[in-house]
């Protein structure tokens, strides 16, 4: 991997998000300085911010991007305890010229009564829903029914998990095999021996989701959970940042028929387990394909983990600091760190058996 | 098959410390955003850190222009490979599969050589560099994808397999020629210092008529070894050397080989080149000592050279399974203990060792971009050379390299268009690959989104149209491009957003009395179908170009049909009764009694619909609208019956 870009981010404190779009071609960042910001990428590759505003009264902890099939929609979530949904407004012509937008708030979602941890918009097939979760243990699924008028988002499910939620993830899978799953991760740090990661899935007979399983073997705080795309596999895989990088594989096993019908059971395994960060994991999220996940942790670095075609899981990359203090000359600078050091030993043998091997 | 334990490359991230904050990222359709930042976030401080996000990107060759060709021009090669006739058997599809890797190899050394230029034309000493460290990336592909193809598609036997081999090195080792044009150019060839490394060098290479050539320079010169000379130009002349063509079979070539090589000995016995240590050390090589060859180390270069020069003089009839353990105690004795085998010489060890999924391993290591190894892999596969594993991602190796390789591409701005094919040619995972990239494909221009669109089309990719569609209609309704947003809908038959669309029209006409985009909604046709609303636009837009063109009572039976069919909702209905009122003004009676009748009914239907509520908060517009209309029609209704009750004529 290499260093393209470097784009001077100008948040006055501690970035705690940044997110693309779903084309790769904006992005939003937000930060404990109460802002969003959003930048769009020009035809030549540049990056220029668009649009800088406040968005909440304390800091803003996650971002995240609805589907553009329901326009250019964001949602962010804030130690105010609030969640909010922006629309991009078509700005006047001269605003265009400068390259300005502006976003307008649609909606405040203002039911939790502690910090709202993450903000995670539905696969697209649900509509536009999204859900939140609180340091006060609860999951909310809203969904806004009339996707032009953004203004009216309805509390659908209201999940209680009984532990500080810290992260949330949804199955992206859009097959009619699989009913809308979310899994929940909590960074309760009270010694207790609750599992700290619990999976919902909605049951169409009660219409309401249930509780499907719980991974009883995630005890530790989890900071960071991530379902991977579907490849059309029958079985999920979720990853889940806690002390650890852990991937786990979900098999459905039946549909067991209670009293309360067609919950589905699982069979759960784990398919690989890394230390190398050293202490905590904190972000774990997967590829568009789902086959590289990367994950960032105490150590300070962030790793790529992908498999083979053997199905073994191993480290294939680390981004780390070089910690020397950057010129903040250019806002777009040129990287280029390195062509990788495999790539030089092989120039390295060929050069080498060209120009005759030195004897020592 | 063993695991290979490489350490995991490392990028570093200017201005940020690893040793006092974290890391985060996001990831992207085609690269990766890298930020610093602090966990717990609760406990964050305000601290003086790097202000950057970074953007970090994995295939790089990806952006270089140089390699485009390299990839479009095998992409060709490939999608020509998968559509070739299976149904030739035997020797004629080994001939094509022969030419299809021959034609990879020609990619491959033409990208070399426009590289080659850039690098010597070029000034910036860096770019310089990075091309020069390109061409000789390349050059160790084509010299491992050569050796590949002359073991495993070629599949030589006995014989040919050395003369093949013999090519190879001639190809790829040495600058012998320059060297040999220094020593020629020169006014005494045979006194040039380097007159001998040249004869060696030739003799080395099996290139006996280019060495006899030298040889003779020194016959002329050099009056006293002129006898030496002549024997020595004659054994190499007699030196049997098996030609493709050649109808000897492999023992006479053998037998034939023997007494050369008896012969060789004696003339190195009698000592008859003692007096020249240059000629003595040719014949030596001529009889395969081992030592002798190796003294010359510095003009082969390379292990193989060394590997292919003892098999030429010591066992020319060598066979495929017998390659291996002449390649390893050629490496061994070639470096001598001294240096350590490198990458490059790893794959080609596993190559003569016929190890192919070792060369495949080592290559995807080695290099940095999987299309050497996706192409090759493909190139083996058809070949049946390759067993199946069941595997997690991608159905066997082929297909996990293939994926990987155009998941590459799509990142790049009109190289997915490649990637399309080869996904095309995944049968296990591609089209859902396929799909995962094909609608992260940003839509800048209309002209991007149809060819993304047609691709999707041709492959019944429902669901990736719909969605296309979907995107690009409401991009147009949030820019007010209404005609835009409903031809997409159309094109996505999305029904409930062309009904949006549709009133939206509606109420634009309403607001402004005219209609925009009217050469979409005229031209609708069939289309109009697709939702109740649509079809009312249309059939609205049909009746105002009735009356615009004077068709009255056209104009007017539409218009009631459009009431009573229940095609108008409800609520135009006021405006469609005030669209009458023209016609029912007119001198001519349009509307018919019957039909006045049946207004004067969707009137009174609507303002019965009303709650009492709701009459009492009409305002005066909206009362006297009513009281207008009520008097148009009881007018109209007189004169029609008048009208109708009057014979024509007499």
């Amino acid at each position: 991997m290499f260093v393209a870009r470097s784009i001077a981010a100008d948040h006055r404190d501690l970035i705690h998000d940044v997110s693309f779009d779903f084309h790769g071609r904006r992005m939003a960042t937000c930060s404990s300085d109460q802002s969003v910001k959003v930048w769009d990428k020009s035809e030549n590759g540049d990056w220029h911010c668009t649009a800088s505003w406040k968005t909440h009264s304390g800091s803003v902890w996650r971002v995240t991007w609805a589907h553009p099939e329901f326009g250019q929609v964001l949602a962010s979530c804030s130690f105010d305890r609030t969640a909010v949904v922006w629309e991009e407004i078509v700005g006047e012509s001269n605003d265009k010229l400068r390259g300005q937008s502006h976003w307008v708030k649609r909606t405040t979602l203002v039911d939790s009564r502690t910090s709202v941890t993450d903000v995670k918009f539905a696969p697209k097939h649900m509509g536009l829903m999204l859900a939140t979760c609180s340091a006060d243990g609860v999951v909310r699924i809203y969904e806004a029914p009339d996707v032009m008028n953004l203004s009216q988002w309805s509390l659908q499910h209201e999940i209680s998990c009984k532990l500080s939620c810290s992260c949330i993830s949804w199955n992206p899978s859009s097959s009619r095999a699989h009913s809308p799953m979310i899994a929940v991760g909590s960074d309760d740090n009270s010694p207790n021996i609750l599992a700290k990661v619990q999976i919902y899935e909605y049951n169409e007979n009660t219409r309401k989701y249930a509780k499907a399983e719980t991974l009883m073997t995630v005890t530790d705080p989890v900071h960071d959970i991530a379902f991977a795309p579907n490849l059309g596999r029958s079985f999920h895989i979720l990853a889940v940042a806690t002390k650890d990088v852990r991937i786990f594989t979900l098999k459905p096993v039946r549909k067991e028929l209670t009293s309360s019908g067609g919950l589905t059971k699982f069979e759960i395994q784990i398919v690989a387990q890394f230390d190398n960060h050293n202490s905590q994991v904190w972000r774990v999220s997967w590829n568009i394909t789902g086959t590289v996940l990367a994950s960032s942790g105490d150590d300070g670095c962030v790793r790529l983990w992908k498999a083979n075609y053997m199905d073994n899981w191993k480290c294939t990359g680390i981004l780390k600091g070089n910690g020397s203090p950057v010129n903040g000359s250019s806002q777009q600078g040129m990287f280029n760190a390195s062509l990788g050091s495999a790539n030089t030993s092989l120039q390295n043998s060929l050069n080498g058996s060209a120009a005759g091997r030195k004897q020592s | 098959m063993d695991e290979l334990d490489v350490e995991p490359p490392l990028t570093l991230i200017p201005g940020v410390d690893s040793n006092r904050k974290q890391m985060c990222f996001a990831w992207g359709p085609g690269e990766m955003l890298v930020y610093e930042t602090l966990f717990p976030k609760e406990c964050a401080e305000k601290r003086p850190g790097c202000p950057n996000i970074f953007i970090v990107r994995k295939d790089q060759d990806v952006y270089s222009q140089t390699l485009r060709k390299l990839f479009n021009e095998s992409h060709g090669i490939f999608v020509g490979l998968q559509r070739s006739e299976e149904e030739l058997a035997g020797k004629s599809r080994k001939a094509q599969l022969v030419r299809v890797s021959k034609n990879y190899r020609s990619v491959i050394r033409a990208c070399m050589e426009e590289m080659h230029q850039l690098a010597i034309s070029t000034r910036d000493p860096e770019l310089q560099c990075q091309h020069s460290t390109q061409v000789s990336i390349l050059s160790a592909m084509e010299l491992i994808w050569n050796l590949c193809e002359i073991l495993f598609v070629e599949v030589a036997p006995a014989g040919h397999l050395l003369l093949h081999l013999l090519d190879w090195v001639r190809l790829h080792v040495c600058e012998v020629d320059s060297m040999v044009r220094e020593v020629l150019s020169s006014e005494n060839p045979s006194k040039h210092k380097d007159f001998w490394n040249a004869v060696d060098s030739f003799v080395l290479q099996g290139r006996m008529d280019d060495a006899r050539h030298l040889l003779s320079k020194e016959a002329s010169a050099n009056p006293t070894s002129m006898g030496m000379c002549k024997i020595l130009d004659d054994l190499m002349k007699k030196m049997p050397i098996l030609s493709i063509g050649n109808t000897q079979t492999l023992t006479e070539m053998e037998l034939k080989w023997q007494h050369w090589h008896e012969e060789c000995q004696r003339y190195l016995q009698d000592g008859t080149f003692a007096s020249n240590f240059h000629m003595e050390s040719i014949c030596k090589i001529l009889l395969g000592d081992e030592n002798a060859i190796l003294e010359k180390k510095e003009l082969m270069t390379t292990w193989y050279h060394f590997l292919v020069t003892r098999l030429v003089y010591s066992h020319p009839t060598v066979k495929p399974v017998e390659l291996r353990f002449y390649a390893q105690s050629s490496l061994d004795l070639f470096l001598g203990g001294e240096s350590s085998p490198e990458p490059l010489d790893s794959i080609l060890m596993a190559a003569f060792e016929f190890e192919i999924h070792q060369v495949i391993k080592e290559c995807s290591i080695a290099l940095s971009n999987w299309w050497f190894v996706a192409h090759l892999t493909d190139l083996l596969d058809h070949c049946k050379l390759l067993q199946s594993h069941n595997l997690y991602f991608g159905s066997n190796m082929r297909e996990f390299l293939l994926l990987e390789y155009a998941s590459g591409l799509f990142s790049h701005h009109s190289l997915w268009q490649l990637g399309v094919d080869y996904f095309d040619h995944c049968p296990e995972y591609g089209k859902v690959y396929l799909e995962l990239h094909i609608e992260r494909i940003p839509l800048n221009t209309e002209q991007k989104a149809l060819k993304v669109l047609r691709i999707c089309e041709q492959r019944q990719m429902h669901e990736q149209v719909r969605s296309i569609c979907k995107i690009m209609a409401m991009k147009a309704v949030r820019n007010n491009r209404l005609g835009s947003a409903l031809s997409w809908s159309i094109r996505a038959k999305d029904a409930a957003f062309a009904t949006l669309i549709s009133d939206r029209f509606l109420k634009d006409y309403c607001e402004r009395g005219s209609f925009s985009d009217l050469d979409l909604i005229d031209n609708l046709g069939p289309s109009m179908l697709l939702s109740d609303r649509l079809t009312f636009l249309g059939k609205y837009r049909e009746f105002h170009r009735l009356y615009g063109e004077k068709w009255f009572s056209e104009a007017a039976k539409l218009l009631l049909m459009l009431m009573t069919a229940r095609i108008a909702p409800c609520s135009f209905w006021m405006t469609l009764l005030t669209d009458a009122l023209p016609l029912l003004e007119q001198k001519e009676v349009i509307f018919s009694a019957e039909q006045t009748y049946e207004l004067m009914r969707c009137l009174e239907d609507l303002t019965a619909g009303k709650t009492d509520n709701q009459k009492l908060q009409v305002d005066d517009v909206e009362t006297t609208k009513v009281e207008i209309l009520r008097l148009a029609l009881a007018r109209n209704l007189a004169r029609a019956i008048v009208k109708e009750g009057t014979l024509e004529g007499s």
